[in-house]
């Protein structure tokens, strides 16, 4: 069936084909030499900085996730000591029990890698990378150095936040969300001296990265697209990553700027962010005055929150196209999908203020920021609609990537639910920095950002590497992450709503959290399993890129979409001939009866087209 | 050749990817700007007047903008000899613009006006935006710069105009960003 469709299509084609012979022989199919340096390390093939974005994406989340197990492990066993630690860390657990500036720098850089490193860069890195020039048909970004550049950005940010892990005061320990006066006074803890100077660094760095990326994303997107592409028959991963990038170019320089002035205020003596500051540490009254605090929260924010779509969109996107692909149905109502990814956007930079309820934000803007916030609920409610119909009565395959897309919808609808309590401003006077809102945001954003990423490295991976994963490790892959990711973090929503603040290095001391040991206990545990099963994916990931089953067909899933068009192992220039032209959307699935219809195929004659 | 026509009709990548970056640019300086006003609004608050240099600077980076729209045009013209005369003014006028905003803030400084350490945060935002927007014109005169040496190539017979036309947009955009920061900055002070 597959084959059938795609040799009708290139029929289809075969006139266009010999026109443009001559002119495409020449950057189609590249067979100059390429050194194993020009390949694998400096590449400007989009598909290889993908994988390098997926490969670096990897280890920092194998690193960020076993910071989570440690300072987990303190807040499950606060009374036990672990010998080994001190021989792993050092003075950092002196006598095998985690110190507590240990236990803030592995909470902050947690934080942080995870929030930019794994799912900013390994996420919309990969995939947009991955999937922009081949899904709308185009041989490479718009700028292929631009796009290396944009690598060995994060790349370099990355080497230098590692290096900050190594230094003698230690890593930054003020929270991913660097606020001052902690991270502006080098007096105001250890991790505030020069670990706080390489986060700096490392955080400018990673901002250029990911503009030269966004920038290349969206001219691609609305550029490149090949003859027939209207921007109505992308599939909907393409429609994501494009409002991705826009959310990150406009929202990073802002974040930028606020790096400037925190830049001034900790090494040339400016005093933007502080004001009547006296330090313990030193017993000094220090001279700054007139700067405010909350200042740097507004422009973090202002980034912050688009932050939070940056990481979410992708994974959306990428749920639409796995859940509708193997349903075997066209996506449910692709123009209301494309309308709430615009509506989220645009929302997503006027909601900033939800962060700050109780910074002593006027209670009457405080209602303003309420109304947008809950707004968002409507687009996310049409989105998860659109989800549940395009599942309703499908002819499901439930393959890995499936499984995982439909875990991203059930983790999304979670966690959801749970930032209309927090978007309130009055709820939030009791809920803020309690372990609801780690329940929250570790749910709807982290773990079903991590769930797309599975499902689009499960789905995809016969495209990147010509190969299969597999399936019953997957499956087990599968299993424990969800179960393991809801026993983690629905506990804490009650340890939330009984007051429990986060941030603390030790609740055993409290009368009120005594009753909370075990199940803290309980979801150290499972924090174990669920990080030791994803070595199980790794070891999935890496032995298939050699030794997994080989993809013999060229579009193994029946997919419809573009990137299914090119060779099983596709070369520098992605088709070898011509680049197809597209006739119709890209959901043709179980239409008249014919299971999938490519969108390379022309409309037929008894056939009516969809736009 | 249909689709060919069609690309040819879309802008090119690169320009519309210099585009793009404006905007990104322009969210930095909105950023910076709207700092500016919310720190304004809590008071303690030190009131100087501008340098009355930027009005000569300001004069610098049209006149600039002026010589770079020529430049372009005798590009598109091959008039080659021109094209170098237009793009040596327009850099020279580029630097002369940073050294009088520099110039600027030595007068300020004769003033009495501290500007970094333990300065006011009036006089700090100025500081640093202005710095933030000199920068990006030092940028500019870098890529006029390669412009130029590449005009000189005389192996290259390049008649693309796409790179010109990118630097000639960045720096109209970078005059019209500080024509935009001095009417903000003479508003507010």
């Amino acid at each position: 069936m597959s084959t059938e469709a795609v040799l009708h299509a290139n029929v289809g084609t075969a006139g266009a084909q010999d026109v443009h012979h001559a002119h495409d022989a020449h950057h189609g199919d590249h067979h100059h030499h390429e050194s194993f340096i020009s390949k694998y390390v400096f590449s400007m093939d989009h598909k290889m900085i993908a994988k390098q974005f997926l490969i670096t994406g990897m280890v920092w989340a194998v690193l960020g996730g076993l910071m989570s197990v440690l300072f987990r492990l303190q807040l499950g066993y606060p009374d036990s000591t672990f010998p080994i630690l001190e021989d792993l860390l050092g003075k950092w657990a002196k006598g095998g029990r985690i110190s507590a500036e240990a236990y803030y720098a592995l909470v902050t850089t947690h934080g942080t890698v995870l929030v930019f490193f794994v799912l900013t860069a390994g996420l919309s890195g990969t995939f947009s990378n991955f999937l922009i020039p081949l899904q709308v048909g185009a041989r490479d970004m718009a700028s292929p150095f631009m796009n290396m550049l944009s690598y060995w950005f994060f790349f370099t940010a990355s080497v230098i936040m590692l290096s900050s892990i190594f230094v003698e005061t230690g890593p930054f320990s003020g929270g991913w969300t660097a606020y001052p006066p902690l991270s502006a006074l080098g007096d105001a803890s250890p991790g505030s001296k020069t670990g706080m100077d390489l986060w700096l660094v490392s955080m400018a760095l990673f901002v250029v990265s990911s503009l030269l990326g966004g920038l290349n994303y969206i001219a691609t997107v609305l550029n490149m697209r090949t003859k027939g592409m209207s921007m109505t028959r992308l599939p909907l991963t393409i429609w994501a990553f494009f409002f991705t990038a826009v959310l990150g170019v406009l929202s990073f320089p802002v974040l930028f700027s606020g790096f400037i002035l925190l830049i001034f205020d900790r090494h040339f003596g400016t005093s933007f962010y502080l004001s009547d500051i006296f330090v313990a540490s030193t017993q000094q009254a220090l001279p700054n005055e007139g700067g405010s605090a909350i200042l740097y929260q507004h422009l973090f924010w202002f980034l912050g929150h688009p932050e939070v779509y940056i990481i979410l969109l992708p994974a959306m996107g990428m749920a639409s196209e796995i859940l509708s692909t193997n349903a075997r149905k066209p996506i449910f109502g692709y123009m209301a999908m494309v309308a709430s990814l615009f509506a989220i956007a645009v929302l997503a930079f006027l909601v900033w203020a939800h962060h700050m309820f109780v910074t002593g934000l006027n209670p009457f803007l405080g209602s303003i920021f309420v109304l947008l916030t809950l707004l968002i609920a409507i687009p996310s409610a049409i989105k998860v609609f659109n989800w549940l119909t395009t599942l309703w009565r499908g002819n499901i395959r439930f393959t890995p990537g499936m499984l995982f897309a439909i875990g991203f919808v059930s983790l999304f609808i979670s966690g959801g639910l749970t930032g209309i309590f927090l978007g309130n401003s009055a709820l939030d006077i009791h809920l803020h920095d309690t372990y609801f809102v780690i329940a929250h945001f570790h749910i709807v954003m982290g773990v079903a950002s991590m769930f797309g990423m599975f499902a689009g490295v499960y789905h995809w991976y016969p495209k990147m590497y010509g190969r299969y994963m597999n399936n019953t490790l997957a499956y087990i892959h599968f299993w424990v992450t969800l179960v393991g990711a809801y026993l983690i973090f629905w506990p804490m929503h009650y340890q939330g709503l009984a007051g429990m603040p986060r941030r603390y290095y030790d609740y055993s001391v409290w009368e009120s959290f005594k009753h909370f040991t075990e199940l803290n206990r309980f979801i150290s545990t499972v924090a174990m399993v669920v990080f030791a099963v994803q070595f199980l994916f790794l070891i999935n990931f890496f032995y298939s890129i050699w030794k997994g089953r080989k993809v013999t067909t060229q579009n193994p899933w029946g997919a419809t979409t573009l990137e299914w068009t090119t060779p099983i192992n596709p070369g520098h220039g992605n088709w070898p001939g011509e680049i197809p032209e597209v006739h119709r959307w890209a959901y043709d699935y179980g239409k008249d009866g014919v299971e999938y219809i490519p969108q390379t195929q022309k409309i037929g004659e008894n056939e009516s087209a969809h736009h | 050749m249909a689709s060919i026509t069609t690309e040819n009709k879309r802008i090119h990548p690169h320009k519309f990817t210099m585009w793009v970056a404006m905007g990104s640019i322009v969210m930095m300086f909105a950023g910076l700007t709207s700092a500016y006003l919310v720190r304004r609004s809590l008071g303690n608050w030190q009131e100087f007047s501008l340098p009355l240099v930027f009005w000569y600077s300001t004069v610098a980076i049209v006149a600039s903008s002026v010589t770079m729209h020529l430049a372009v045009k005798s590009f598109k013209a091959r008039e080659r000899v021109r094209y170098r005369q237009m793009i040596t003014a327009t850099t020279l006028l580029g630097l002369a613009f940073a050294v009088l905003q520099a110039f600027g803030f030595y007068q300020l400084h004769l003033q009495g006006v501290t500007l970094i350490k333990g300065s006011n945060p009036a006089a700090s935002f100025l500081v640093i935006i202005t710095g933030l927007h000199a920068l990006h014109v030092i940028g500019g005169v870098v890529a006029l710069l390669i412009i130029f040496f590449r005009a000189y190539q005389s192996k290259v017979k390049n008649y693309s105009v796409i790179p010109v036309e990118i630097v000639s947009t960045y720096w109209h955009f970078v005059d019209a960003l500080w024509i935009y920061l001095f009417i903000f900055f003479g508003l507010t002070h």
